[in-house]
């Protein structure tokens, strides 16, 4: 049965049409991107997800239970790491599963020490570089209870290098610590390296306008961004997501 | 330094131009007066510190409550806020002796002239902290699925200490005016009361020693505010500058 299911989900805000019968879904431990240019409605699918708003139609089920509406049912990262600047690195990973009621201290130790935070435990957050308060963030997600994990353009503000290097990261942590995934990012690359599958949405209002399923093997590695087969879909996803953005 | 400054240019010039002492005593002429005088006006100068601080913390108190409710409850910050400003365009010259018509000379009146100096810049300056808290942060709360209860606690109540804190450094300052003036109106002791019987009396040098009094005490309460913050805001004394983590690359 799949994780996250959206069936024929519609908003618009004031005559503004946003998302249109936008269907798909998310398996257990499935890697989705959502792959969109600027401005195509990812954050108010996203809005929709989290339950900050209702949609005007459609359903959203997260493990077969309707989630419309209904706040913190997943755990999210946004773009900007967004930690709370009066917390310890330690507080702020744990922030997340705080807010569901559930802390694990030690877990959250542990987690750090993987991801290579440690001794950074009692650190503010604008003691750490802006790659570690991602991972940070990152960490704060996979911490929180909830099933499914969020993650809005998360590397979007970091520089090329920087990127690449937590492109890696996310992949090894989350291949020890599976969970279902939705990622949103407007790179081709980036979708591709990481995900399962890629789902291409048009402009507004939003629908799918394409599915691609990434059959490299995992674990990745970066070389793979070099090869043939690499280019090839990246071509035809970008002639998919030129076609519709001259139609 | 400029303090010291000034105080030679007036020892200098008031010798120089051999100004009379009752209108104008030279510092040294002050010193020397408070030196001595420091039994008589010992008692009325704990008086003072008294009231201030009591005033100070009911003060506060009910600013950051009135504070809390207006931002909790918007409703009540659209219908009150103008109110709140008006509040602070009564003369407390004016205020005073109607205070004493309504509720004698005891301490009542004196306690609601310095909690009304006191609240409202704590009030101003804490409802703006929680206005301006960060939207990226108070979207991840929501994303995350923060109650209310959890979104005040965890991120607005501690986002507006540092704004909390400035409220508390303009109001500790205002809180010995307040207690001075409030002297005024007929107690049995305090800087205030020391102070018109010295100007009455002709006594300026006393003036002066009770001047520089409640300039000591209001620096006094601000630096033991600054203390606190220290200790409370401590996250907050590097930030600015390395807001991308350019410290460690």
């Amino acid at each position: 049965m799949a994780k996250l299911s959206v069936d024929h989900l519609s908003k618009s805000f004031g005559g503004n049409e946003v998302l249109k019968n936008l269907s798909f879904h998310i398996d257990e431990d499935e890697f989705v991107a959502i792959l969109g240019p600027s401005g195509s409605g990812k954050s108010t699918l996203f809005h929709l997800i989290g339950g900050l708003y209702a949609p005007d139609s459609g359903e959203i089920q997260l493990d077969g239970k309707n989630i419309n509406s209904r706040k913190g049912s997943i755990s999210y990262m946004p773009q900007s790491p967004s930690l709370l600047p009066w917390r310890t690195t330690l507080d702020n990973v744990l922030l997340g599963a705080e807010l569901a009621g559930k802390k694990e201290r030690q877990a959250a130790l542990e987690m750090m020490d993987k991801a290579g935070l440690k001794g950074y435990e009692k650190a503010y957050p604008h003691q750490l570089s802006g790659g570690m308060k991602q991972r940070a963030a990152f960490i704060r997600s996979l911490l929180s209870p909830q099933p499914l994990i969020c993650l809005d353009e998360p590397f979007s503000a970091l520089d090329e290098f920087t990127r690449s290097e937590m492109q890696r990261w996310l992949l090894d942590i989350w291949q020890e610590n599976k969970r279902s995934i939705l990622f949103v990012t407007h790179n081709i690359e980036e979708a591709l390296f990481l995900a399962d599958r890629i789902l291409v949405l048009s402009e507004k209002p939003a629908t799918i306008e394409g599915e691609f399923h990434v059959n490299f093997p995992r674990p990745r590695e970066e070389d793979i961004t070099l090869t043939e087969e690499f280019l090839q879909c990246k071509k035809e996803i970008y002639n998919v997501l030129k076609m519709k953005t001259t139609e | 330094m400029v303090f010291i400054l000034l105080l030679i240019v007036w020892q200098v010039t008031s010798r120089l131009l051999a100004i009379p002492d009752w209108l104008l005593p030279t510092p040294v002429q002050i010193i020397v007066e408070g030196w001595h005088s420091w039994p008589d006006y010992r008692s009325h100068l704990f008086a003072t510190i008294r009231l201030s601080v009591f005033g100070f913390l009911i003060g506060s108190l009910i600013g950051l409550g009135v504070a809390v409710c207006l931002h909790l409850v918007p409703k009540l910050r659209e219908t009150f806020y103008p109110l709140l400003i008006l509040s602070q365009n009564v003369p407390i010259i004016v205020l005073a002796p109607l205070l004493v018509i309504w509720f004698g000379f005891g301490l009542v009146p004196k306690l609601i002239i310095i909690i009304l100096v006191c609240f409202f810049p704590i009030t101003i300056a804490v409802l703006d902290g929680f206005r301006q808290t960060s939207g990226d942060l108070m979207h991840y709360m929501k994303m995350a699925g923060a109650t209310k209860r959890q979104i005040f606690w965890k991120l607005e109540w501690p986002h507006a200490m540092p704004s909390v804190f400035s409220g508390l450094k303009i109001a500790a300052t205002y809180s010995v005016m307040g207690a001075v003036i409030s002297e005024w109106l007929g107690a049995q002791e305090g800087i205030g009361v020391y102070m018109t019987l010295a100007s009455s009396s002709f006594r300026t040098a006393q003036v002066f020693v009770s001047i520089f009094l409640i300039m000591g005490l209001s620096l006094l309460f601000f630096a033991v505010i600054v203390l606190i913050e220290k200790r409370v805001v401590r996250w907050k004394s590097s930030e600015g500058g390395d807001e991308n983590g350019k410290t460690l690359g």
